[in-house]
């Protein structure tokens, strides 16, 4: 623990004026196109609009913060504390008093109340910063390998009550139907189901990226491949979900297998590109192939998955029982026709696929395959050494991470109704990964943390609209400053030979 | 015959364009070793940048082009090479020295969170660049009906490829600045144990990186005439698959990937269909790993043990 003893002399106001005056004029020269020059179409001609105010605030912003951030590393939270306590105070009282006071549009030009608020934060946060400092007499920064030592340390503790932390989880999301929530209930039950489906995705691609250490970015297509294979079989030949739930899992895995072979030779880098290019590749040609895919349209009025052949309409077709007779003839009392069991039915389903993606994982790491796979990640020079066939490896990883993503993405298609190319772009491949890595290499339960923060905090900040994604990117970006190695951060080997003589888990 | 030396001529054009993405691409890579998925963005931002500039020099009543042109290039560069600086500064250099994956997630959250930002302050239509600041060409041939044409905008986007980079590889082979990326690029420890700065270094290498990536983004404002906040994304895809084409952390492969791709773009939409030439420059990409994993120019790399 690197402790740096702060000396108590003045802070030295021309370098820390000298700083602000550069993030000043930086942030000027970012601002002064791009924001302060807006380009309107106005009868066929370009004609441009100035907003400049917008430039300015963000410019005096940027200095009076650059201050204050220096002033608090320089070991004076006193100042930054009483400048960025009166900013807050201002802010956060002209909001308070009415949300079309001219007080707040003049400071805060945004045309959302929340956003307005989220430009109120950053003041308090610098504030509530300066405040933990000045409370606390010894100042210590962490450079990014002390940051990351404290991830692995939560990790570490973490990882004692994971068992419990697994149960409760698993607890709570059996029960989350069931839940007095009033008339919210049916939209957490679909955000739930949402961010189950990552989860599951997430696990799938741990499999190739966490434990195979194959960098793959163009997972979509896998999904994209079970979403259209459960889609066509269903509207093509009438087949069911059950029937073709394994059909899918399938087809993606020898996609998987079809990706693999090329690129075995490939490192790193170079089989990212080509996972990229094999996404972008199967999304184009949905789209082209139109009179198989249904082209941009994609495909519609795909049957929804049954109840083992028990229907949740209203009226079960072609004569058959819905499962509301079914439920009534058991139990004796009537049951009448509700859309929201058909909702709590997709959510368990998606649940059990999860947890099934989840059981293989943890089984499969511990089996001589998934061994291999975790000792490929490490050395693929040491592997050959001993004998492990490094083709069959990448591509059994491969094709599993594949066919769970083929599970997720028929089930996807079911709970749709509708399947295009729209849903099986790149970004989907990026999140998926973020979720990966947020969560840290390798852990289960990461991935469910990352799914929750990503996935299903902006579902609950929908009223943000076109500031969602802004704030997606930027959270990826600090997620990833703040916690490097995820937020669960440890990357043990699943199995130590000789555990007294072990030392600390893997590369730093 | 007429018909292909056209796409030629169009294929190069297009080529020299991704050639002056990948190098921005390939830079980075050589140097820190991560794929800087933003720098699509960078891209797209330097035309964002130009096409505002023309617009004030068209409000300020300077229209001789020679001069506009001129302008922009300067202006564009200067703003979007501050971004290329930032976005190293913001997203990049807090995760030095950290896993290999943590900065490609940040680069992805960049792209995204530059992306949007464009959205929300440009608004999601096509801006278009009326009246084309650069219109007529020369007739090189006339046959069959079918006359093959070179524009003066293709002249104009050939000389500025040309001489980019003749300038960027004399400031790579000759000045103490390429020696020093040179060096970061052999061994970023041992380099900075010999003195050099790598934080200055590594920032440089991002401002020439965005300065390239502005100035194709110029050419593009003015080739196609319309841009929009996602052109970035499907450039960068291209000029990324045309770096590892060449060997990526290879200079003169980015530039020789660039135009392959290109040409094959081009080729293929004129002689076959035009919704797979995607599907085709991929295809093309994967083919050439096979034969040779490391691209046209990279080095085999060396087995460690």
């Amino acid at each position: 623990m690197a402790v740096t003893t702060q000396t108590p002399a003045g802070p030295d106001m021309p370098e820390i004026l000298k700083k602000a005056a550069l993030a000043a004029v930086v942030t000027f020269l970012l601002a002064c196109t791009i924001v302060g020059i807006e380009t309107v179409s106005s009868t066929g001609q370009l004609v441009f609009v100035t907003r400049y105010s917008e430039v300015f605030i963000a410019v005096l912003g940027v200095f009076f913060g650059s201050i204050a951030i220096s002033l608090m590393r320089a070991g004076h939270p006193v100042p930054a504390l009483i400048g960025s306590g009166i900013v807050t105070a201002v802010l956060v009282g002209a909001l308070l008093l009415e949300e079309s006071s001219s007080l707040a549009h003049m400071l805060l030009p945004f045309q959302s109340v929340t956003v307005d608020w989220g430009a109120a934060i950053v003041p308090a946060v610098i504030c509530i910063r300066a405040a933990q400092l000045a409370l606390q007499a010894r100042n210590r920064r962490r450079g990014v390998a002390e940051r990351a030592s404290v991830g692995q340390q939560i990790g570490v503790a973490v990882r004692r009550f994971l068992p419990i932390l697994a149960i409760i989880l698993i607890a709570f999301a059996i029960i989350l139907p069931w839940l007095p929530m009033g008339a919210s209930k049916r939209k957490v039950i679909d955000i739930g189901t949402l961010v189950l489906t990552y989860i599951m995705l997430g696990w799938g691609l741990n499999i190739v990226v966490g434990l195979a250490g194959l960098l793959d970015l163009g997972y979509v297509a896998f999904y994209a491949v079970g979403a259209y294979s459960y889609a066509m079989f269903a509207v093509d030949f009438g087949w069911s979900f059950w029937l073709c739930l394994p059909i899918a899992g399938m087809l993606s895995a020898s996609f998987g297998l079809l990706l693999g072979f090329p690129v075995l030779r490939l490192r790193g880098d170079y089989l990212a590109i080509v996972t990229l290019g094999f996404g972008e590749m199967i999304r184009i040609i949905l789209i082209n192939w139109w009179w198989v895919t249904g082209g941009p349209n994609g495909i519609n009025k795909v049957a929804r998955p049954s109840f083992f052949g028990f229907s949740f309409e209203r009226t079960a077709p072609d004569g058959g029982m819905t499962i509301y007779d079914l439920f009534s003839k058991i139990f004796g009392t009537e049951f009448s026709y509700n859309p929201y069991w058909r909702i709590v039915f997709l959510y368990y389903l998606i649940l059990a696929c999860a947890l099934v993606t989840n059981f293989f994982t943890l089984r499969i790491r511990k089996l001589p395959l998934g061994r291999a796979w975790e000792a490929l990640r490490e050395d693929e020079i040491a592997c050959r050494a001993l004998g492990i066939n490094p083709t069959n490896t990448k591509l059994t990883a491969f094709a599993c991470g594949a066919m769970f993503a083929g599970f997720a993405g028929s089930f996807f298609a079911a709970r749709q109704g509708f399947v295009s190319p729209e849903s099986f772009v790149f970004i989907e491949s990026a999140v998926i990964l973020a979720i990966v890595v947020l969560g840290g290499l390798g852990s289960q339960v990461g991935i469910v943390l990352a799914a929750g923060v990503l996935i299903g905090l902006p579902e609950l900040f929908r009223e943000l609209k076109d500031y969602r994604m802004l704030a997606f990117g930027i959270g990826m970006v600090l997620i990833m400053i703040w916690r490097p190695g995820g937020l669960l951060a440890h990357r043990d080997p699943t199995i130590r030979l000789n555990p007294r003589n072990a030392g600390g888990g893997g590369k730093p | 015959m007429e018909y292909f030396l056209q796409q030629l001529i169009n294929g190069l054009t297009l080529g020299g364009v991704y050639g002056l993405i990948a190098i921005g691409y390939t830079m980075v890579y050589g140097i820190i070793g991560m794929i800087n998925f933003a720098h699509g963005d960078i891209y797209m931002i330097g035309a964002f940048n130009a096409l505002i500039c023309f617009l004030v020099l068209g409000y300020l009543g300077i229209t001789w082009v020679p001069l506009a042109i001129l302008i922009v290039l300067i202006v564009a560069v200067a703003l979007t090479a501050v971004y290329g600086w930032t976005v190293e500064r913001v997203a990049y250099r807090p995760l030095r020295g950290s896993t290999r994956l943590a900065p490609l997630i940040s680069a992805i959250g960049m792209s995204i969170f530059l992306q949007n930002f464009v959205l929300l302050l440009q608004g999601a239509r096509g801006k278009p660049l009326t009246p084309p600041p650069i219109s007529g060409g020369f007739t090189l041939m006339e046959a069959d009906g079918f006359t093959v044409e070179l524009s003066y905008l293709q002249i104009t986007i050939m000389l500025i490829t040309v001489g980019l980079m003749t300038g960027f590889t004399l400031l790579i082979t000759k000045t103490s600045l390429g020696r020093q990326q040179r060096a970061c690029e052999q061994d970023m420890k041992m380099a900075s144990l010999l003195g050099v700065n790598i934080n200055r270094t590594i920032a440089t290498t991002f401002i020439i990186g965005a300065a390239l990536a502005a100035v194709a983004g110029l050419m593009v404002t003015l080739y196609y005439g319309v841009i929009d906040f996602y052109i970035g994304f499907v450039a960068g895809i291209k000029a990324f698959t045309a770096a590892v084409l060449g060997g990526i952390g290879s200079m003169p492969g980015a530039m020789l990937g660039g135009l392959l791709i290109g040409l094959i773009e081009v080729f293929w939409s004129a002689y076959f269909t035009v919704e797979y030439k995607d599907v085709a420059a991929f295809t093309v990409l994967v083919m050439v790993l096979i034969f040779r994993p490391t691209g046209l120019l990279g080095r085999p790399e060396i087995e460690k043990v």
